[in-house]
């Protein structure tokens, strides 16, 4: 359903990614995980079309990715994903109107009440069915993410896209998070793509892992070479025992954390030597 | 209580050095004694004036806030519509950015000359000089603010299927009202010294030119009243502007 192929992305002389490629199915949860600075955000944002690949596409159903947001791509980030302006309601209401309303941007009579109807049905599968003309100021990290989620998910997007949605938030509301995301993914069969610092929270999460890493490194020069997806790894959560696919997906794990600390180690050395005078 | 302090010091002192200067001299003009201060507001606001047959404080008040109301009003819609164009649409704001800011280096009452021989010497050059002296900081300031909205929440937008003109509509100029109206308290200052000046300089009515005509008998027991007047008008706009914002925008965090 979303294929990559060969896309690079450089900004000037800094390459960011190189040779991508990669296809994926539809209804897949991929965790993109790596050292930082070593291109996962900008992956994504390759995919959000905010920003274009340098060479290579992209392609959605088979057709060539749009290049610039729409409709087709919900997104989440870990900060300002809602609009502070608008109450709970609004915040989702704003994602019947906008598509319907191409001059006032608002719906009135009885495409509002339909509008708001849906909306109260979103809010409510996220639990924020009691909350909804607060404004965002007055939620918690954790009740603005869901609300952002809430707004994502009313398009029907074809691919949800998460920028470290729960960075921000307290470890016992990220499993809370969690548990939301996956009943909603299962609920909606959508494609998600989540970029995530955290390890476990993308073998949690994801029904596949791709690890984007460094594989050439030039000491003298630190921008030359990109990010490959190094590895692409299925997650079996359901099926095999519980054991049997502890341990694999273990494996897995541990194969993906020496990768990222092989890429931090040297992203490390980097800056040390790129600080030290000249 | 610590708050009133000043005040009350301030009162002493005037009342102590009045009460001594009209011991030596009955006659003295400069510190004028409460008992003055209160015949001269009750002839300028209480009293018919003989020759026009008008209460001349309030009419001078009408004149004044009519002026500034026009010019705050004016100068908040230009901006408003001049800052999102040079903020959003970066063609527009390459092109007229330097041009603002080099106006809004203009002293405003170096132009008030020309304001007067091209809109002549009644309401409109003044209006005008309010205009010219607080928009241009008004727009630069709302076009940082476009500026500093998160492009997290431009994207956010278009991924909920805005358009160009649903996003100014729905997330632009909804976000930037508070700053404007908190804009605009900043420049109320900068606008009643604009129109006080412009009275001062050519009008037959209005708080300015009040002030500036009775400064010629060295009026002080009138100059003294116009301008806690003039101060407590002033402090009641910014006080009403302040609880509008309060009001009309409860989610905005910078609204105290």
């Amino acid at each position: 359903m979303i294929e990559v192929r060969n896309v690079w992305k450089e900004y000037g002389e800094q390459v960011v990614l190189e040779r991508v490629n990669l296809k994926i199915e539809e209804g897949e949860f991929c965790s993109m995980v790596g050292a930082s600075g070593c291109g996962k955000s900008t992956f994504l944002r390759l995919l959000l079309g905010q920003e274009r690949a340098t060479r290579g596409e992209i392609f959605l159903d088979g057709k060539p990715l749009p290049g610039e947001p729409d409709a087709h791509r919900g997104v989440v980030f870990q900060r300002y994903s809602v609009f502070e302006h608008l109450s709970v309601m609004g915040n989702v209401l704003l994602g019947f109107e906008l598509p319907q309303a191409k001059f006032f941007g608002r719906l009135f009579g009885a495409r509002r009440r339909a509008a708001r109807d849906d909306a109260v049905a979103m809010l409510e599968r996220v639990g924020l069915g009691t909350v909804l003309d607060k404004y965002p100021q007055q939620l918690s990290g954790g009740m603005q993410q869901r609300l952002a989620i809430a707004q994502a998910l009313v398009m029907r997007p074809r691919v949800l896209l998460l920028d470290e949605p729960f960075g921000a938030l307290d470890p016992g509301i990220r499993k809370d998070m969690h548990d939301l995301l996956l009943k909603l993914w299962r609920e909606s069969g959508l494609t998600i793509f989540m970029v995530t610092h955290d390890l476990k929270e993308g073998f949690t999460l994801g029904s596949r892992v791709l690890v984007f890493d460094k594989v050439r490194i030039d000491p003298q020069a630190p921008g030359a070479y990109g990010a490959r997806i190094t590895y692409n790894i299925p997650l079996d959560h359901g099926g095999a025992s519980a054991a049997a696919r502890a341990s694999a997906n273990s494996v897995a794990q541990s194969a993906a954390q020496s990768a990222i600390n092989r890429t931090g180690r040297a992203v490390a050395a980097r800056s040390i030597r790129s600080e030290a005078p000249t | 209580m610590l708050l009133l302090l000043p005040f009350i010091v301030l009162v002493v002192v005037y009342f102590t050095s009045s009460s001594l200067r009209l011991a030596v001299n009955p006659e003295d003009k400069l510190l004028p004694s409460a008992t003055q201060m209160g015949n001269a507001v009750k002839e300028f606001a209480f009293t018919e004036d003989k020759r026009t047959g008008e209460y001349l404080l309030w009419r001078d008040t009408e004149a004044s806030l009519k002026r500034l109301a026009i010019g705050l009003v004016v100068s908040a819609a230009l901006a408003l519509v001049v800052g999102i164009a040079t903020g959003t649409i970066p063609l527009i704001g390459a092109v007229l950015s330097p041009f603002i800011k080099v106006v809004s280096m203009i002293p405003p009452l170096s132009v008030l000359p020309i304001l007067f021989i091209v809109f002549g010497l009644d309401e409109l050059s003044k209006v005008v000089l309010i205009v010219v002296g607080i928009t241009p900081m008004i727009i630069r300031d709302l076009q940082q603010r476009t500026r500093e909205i998160p492009s997290e929440l431009w994207v956010k937008a278009q991924t909920l299927g805005a358009t160009s003109w649903t996003l100014i509509l729905r997330m632009i100029v909804p976000q930037l009202l508070p700053r404007l109206l908190i804009a605009m308290r900043l420049s109320l200052g900068s606008a009643w010294l604009f129109l006080i000046a412009a009275e001062a300089i050519a009008s037959t009515d209005g708080l300015g030119y009040r002030i500036f005509l009775v400064r010629r008998y060295l009026a002080m027991d009138v100059i003294l009243p116009y301008v806690m007047w003039i101060t407590l008008l002033a402090w009641l706009i910014d006080e009403a502007l302040r609880r509008l914002t309060r009001w009309a925008f409860p989610w905005y965090v910078g609204a105290q």
